[in-house]
């Protein structure tokens, strides 16, 4: 189950989304959350699943691979649906017991599913198709005008981009400790909440301390190639917007417009 | 290119409510010359001080005692703290926990993002460097698909991008699998006598030392024994003593000798063995 | 009493892209008692295959069986074939978890549902039994040194009673020392309480002078499966697959090949001594 989380991984494949700069993939992932909360009605989300379409079309990731990573929001989606189902007011349309469902509790959660669903398709597509670095380069940059604030930006793109690279690693550590504890007929899936929460702490034991561990080797590891913060940094690859960036920002100009136009209509 | 002068190195062990406990003397009174364009072995058990010792060389700890020079800067010094690390690279033996890219090229190119390589030359770095330890059609792979050894390599690469003059591993091979070693040691050793880039291994593996200059044996952080692999090979019963072992085969021909056969006093290699024995029999059989 | 394994396939991330096969017709049986050694390099099904001992890993086709039944039939109960068949993986630090060492050792027993007297007695004996000294017995296991944490690891299995007991690469990053110590242990569980021990690793030198017969497992396939001696005689093809055989055997082949009267079969440095000895002496 563990490896099926595809959130925060790189698929790597020759696409043209692949080569497009990280802040145009960072902006659009933006303004397509944002889009999704503007879209009120059947047209709205037709379109924003058009553009997520093309975009998951044109980035070589299979559709398989991505819908593999849903699997592991399915308890979000499930909350979602329960809460937005049974606790909305409105006309009602059946009733057992206390529990009812009424008409804009069906609209609502119908919205609702399509805009989590939408999101983490679209903001796991700008993962899989970013590089953990390309993806620090990029919030750096886009974020580059708070620094006049004061706020860390560089630290915390590292802090992000090396917690990415870590996910991998430590799903398949747990997973190795699990099975470890299993051998000794450790327990984690029968009992109540508190039980299973007890039951937890021999795979969280060995995890932590396996986490700070890789930590401290990893700031040595850093240090000793000559880390030291973002001033007098040069880049490997650094940002330079081409021709593609330009059609895909204006893409997004369009399909922005087009959603604002389409809730305005209908 | 690598002095210490009576380096030691103290820790305060504490205990569960931070009362000092006692100090442990990890380094003791090591002094070391290691000469530009040796390949140097450390050997000693687990806990023998020898990693304590390598992070010595590379400004991550500072002596308690003594000096330690890296190419005559000295690693107390702040001035030169950059200068230290970029001229001595320095492996772990963990290889997840020591790559920071998630794409091969992008973690050898690290280093030198960090020393302000401009953009043109970090290119040119990261492909020689790749090159060299023989893993430039992985550039675009991410490490996570790749062996032990392989990340081992990639970190190799990513330490030489950085142009060092010297290179220490420590226990880079603690953790892979047969051919995982070799290939680490191979690069290791090609980096020594094709780019004469100074290399000190710290192992325990007693295989991977018979190609050594020198062979510096650690014990409760001080150095027990030096000198070439075939001096120190010598005395396997003191190696023993020491929680070591010899390579199989010199074992053998140790035993043998010890039995009576007119062997030399150390074998390192089967070649050398079946060499000896041949003779032997031929002199014997006139 | 014995593990079989008939006709098992497993297939990774079987459904996805990147499924592959992991396993391939696996057929093979380990009789009670034996002392076996599971080589393999890194991905060549070696872990995986330990894993289906003690129903871990269930095979996508194929059957194990232990003492004849299925078990990954329905109504088989795994907990207990767990502690039945051992398993202590590579990495201590995987499995220590508790305050003191011998908290930690309990846990195995303490899951099986006994008497805390009973937990408590066989915690003792298993941590005898590696010949961990009383002193330590209440320290973090995480201060202890590679080598203990391994003892500690394995009691931790050991506490539980099994017949089988498997080992993952216990020597992985030890010094020579720390080698021949898990070793030589590993060596006296089998013979003083004469359980079955499977001894992985992906070094020829470590198991060659302790074990029965050795597996060799190649890209998922079983290479070769005989007593050691066997095994060795295809020392090109093991080398092929990237396993070498001891460095002794490559000397008595050559020997042999020079013209030497020596058993060219001698996998031990025991042997290996006695056999040249012996041409000496005819001399």
């Amino acid at each position: 189950m563990l490896r099926d989380i595809t959130i925060g991984q790189y698929y790597r494949t020759e696409s043209v989304i692949h080569r497009l700069d990280p802040r145009v993939k960072l902006v659009s992932t933006f303004m397509f959350i944002i889009s999704l909360f503007v879209a009120d009605n059947v047209f709205g989300y037709a379109l924003a699943a058009l553009f997520l379409g093309m975009a998951i079309k044109l980035s070589n990731v299979p559709l398989k691979f991505i819908l593999r990573g849903m699997k592991a929001i399915f308890f979000l989606l499930f909350i979602t649906v329960v809460f937005n189902l049974f606790l909305t007011p409105g006309n009602e349309l059946v009733k057992v017991g206390f529990i009812k469902i009424t008409d804009e509790g069906i609209r609502i959660t119908v919205k609702m599913v399509f805009r989590l669903i939408f999101l983490i398709i679209g903001s796991s597509l700008m993962t899989l198709t970013t590089t953990p670095n390309q993806l620090t380069d990029g919030l750096e940059s886009v974020l580059g005008p708070l620094k006049v604030l004061r706020v860390p930006v560089h630290e915390i793109a590292m802090m992000m981009s090396i917690a990415l690279r870590f996910i991998p690693i430590l799903m398949e550590e747990t997973d190795k400790i699990m099975k470890a504890q299993m051998a000794r007929d450790a327990d984690f899936e029968s009992g109540n909440l508190i039980q299973r929460a007890k039951n937890l702490v021999p795979l969280l034991v060995p995890l932590f301390i396996s986490a700070f561990r890789r930590a401290n080797d990893l700031a040595m590891a850093m240090e000793s190639r000559c880390y030291r913060g973002g001033d007098g940094r040069t880049k490997m690859k650094p940002l330079i917007y081409k021709k593609r960036d330009g059609i895909a920002y204006l893409i997004l100009v369009l399909y922005l417009v087009a959603m604002v136009v389409l809730t305005i209509l209908f | 290119m690598i002095r210490t002068e009576n380096l030691v190195f103290e820790y305060i062990r504490r205990d569960e409510e931070g009362n000092v406990e006692g100090i442990t003397r990890a380094i003791d009174e090591v002094d070391l010359d290691v000469k530009p364009g040796q390949f140097i072995a450390i050997l000693g058990h687990n806990g023998s001080g020898k990693s304590t010792l390598a992070k010595h060389f590379n400004a991550l700890l500072y002596p308690t005692e003594g000096e330690v020079y890296v190419d005559g800067m000295n690693t107390e010094d702040d001035d030169h703290l950059w200068d230290i690390r970029q001229e001595a690279g320095m492996i772990f033996q963990n290889p997840d926990n020591q790559i920071i890219g998630q794409v091969v090229e992008e973690d050898v190119g690290f280093g030198p993002e960090n020393m302000g390589v401009p953009t043109e030359e970090i290119w040119e770095r990261v492909e020689e460097s790749l090159k060299a330890v023989n893993m430039l059609s992985f550039r675009k792979s991410s490490p996570n698909h790749l062996s032990g050894g392989q990340k081992q390599r990639v970190s190799i690469a990513g330490v030489i991008a950085m142009h060092p003059k010297c290179i220490i591993m420590d226990e880079p091979t603690a953790m892979l699998d047969p051919n995982g070693r070799k290939d680490v040691i191979r690069a290791a050793r090609a980096l020594n006598s094709v780019e004469g880039i100074t290399v000190i291994l710290i192992t325990h593996y007693m295989e991977e030392v018979i190609y050594a200059d020198k062979v510096f044996v650690m014990d409760k952080g001080h150095i027990e024994m030096q000198g070439t692999p075939r001096e120190i090979f010598a005395q396997v019963d003191r190696l023993k003593e020491l929680k070591l072992g010899v390579p199989q085969v010199t074992l053998l021909a140790h035993e043998l000798k010890k039995s009576g056969l007119d062997l030399p006093e150390v074998v390192l290699s089967r070649e050398e063995l079946v060499q000896e024995l041949i003779r032997l029999r031929d002199r014997n059989g006139k | 009493m014995s593990i079989a394994l008939s006709h098992v396939n497993y297939i990774y991330d079987e459904d996805t892209a990147m499924a592959h096969p992991a396993l391939i017709d696996v057929s093979l049986e380990i009789p009670n008692g034996q002392f076996v050694g599971l080589i393999g390099h890194t991905g060549s099904g070696k872990s995986t295959l330990i894993q289906h001992f003690n129903g871990l890993v269930k095979p996508t086709s194929g059957y194990v069986l232990f003492d004849g039944e299925d078990i990954n039939g329905e109504g088989y109960d795994k907990k207990k074939l767990r502690a039945k068949v051992g398993l202590v993986f590579q990495y201590p630090e995987h499995q220590l978890f508790e305050t003191d060492c011998f908290k930690d050792v309990c846990f195995g027993p303490k899951n099986l549902g006994l008497p805390e007297k009973e937990v408590e007695l066989r915690a003792y004996e298993a941590l005898k039994m590696v010949g961990f000294d009383d002193e330590y017995f209440y320290q973090s296991p995480f201060d202890l040194s590679g080598g203990q944490k391994r003892r500690v690891a394995i009691a931790g299995v050991l506490a539980m009673k099994p017949e089988v007991l498997i080992l993952d690469e216990p020597t992985a990053g030890l010094d020579p020392k720390g080698r021949e110590d898990i070793l030589n242990l590993v060596a006296r569980l089998h013979e003083e309480m004469g359980i079955t021990i499977i001894l992985v690793s992906h070094s020829m030198d470590d198991v060659a002078d302790y074990v029965q017969r050795i597996i060799v497992m190649n890209k998922g396939r079983v290479a070769y499966d005989d007593e050691p001696r066997n095994v060795f005689r295809y020392y090109k093809e093991l080398e092929e697959i990237g396993l070498a055989a001891p460095q002794v055997t490559y000397v008595m082949k050559e020997l042999a090949a020079a013209g030497f009267d020596v058993d060219s079969e001698a996998t031990t440095l025991e042997e290996a001594k006695n056999e040249i000895l012996k041409v000496f002496k005819k001399c």
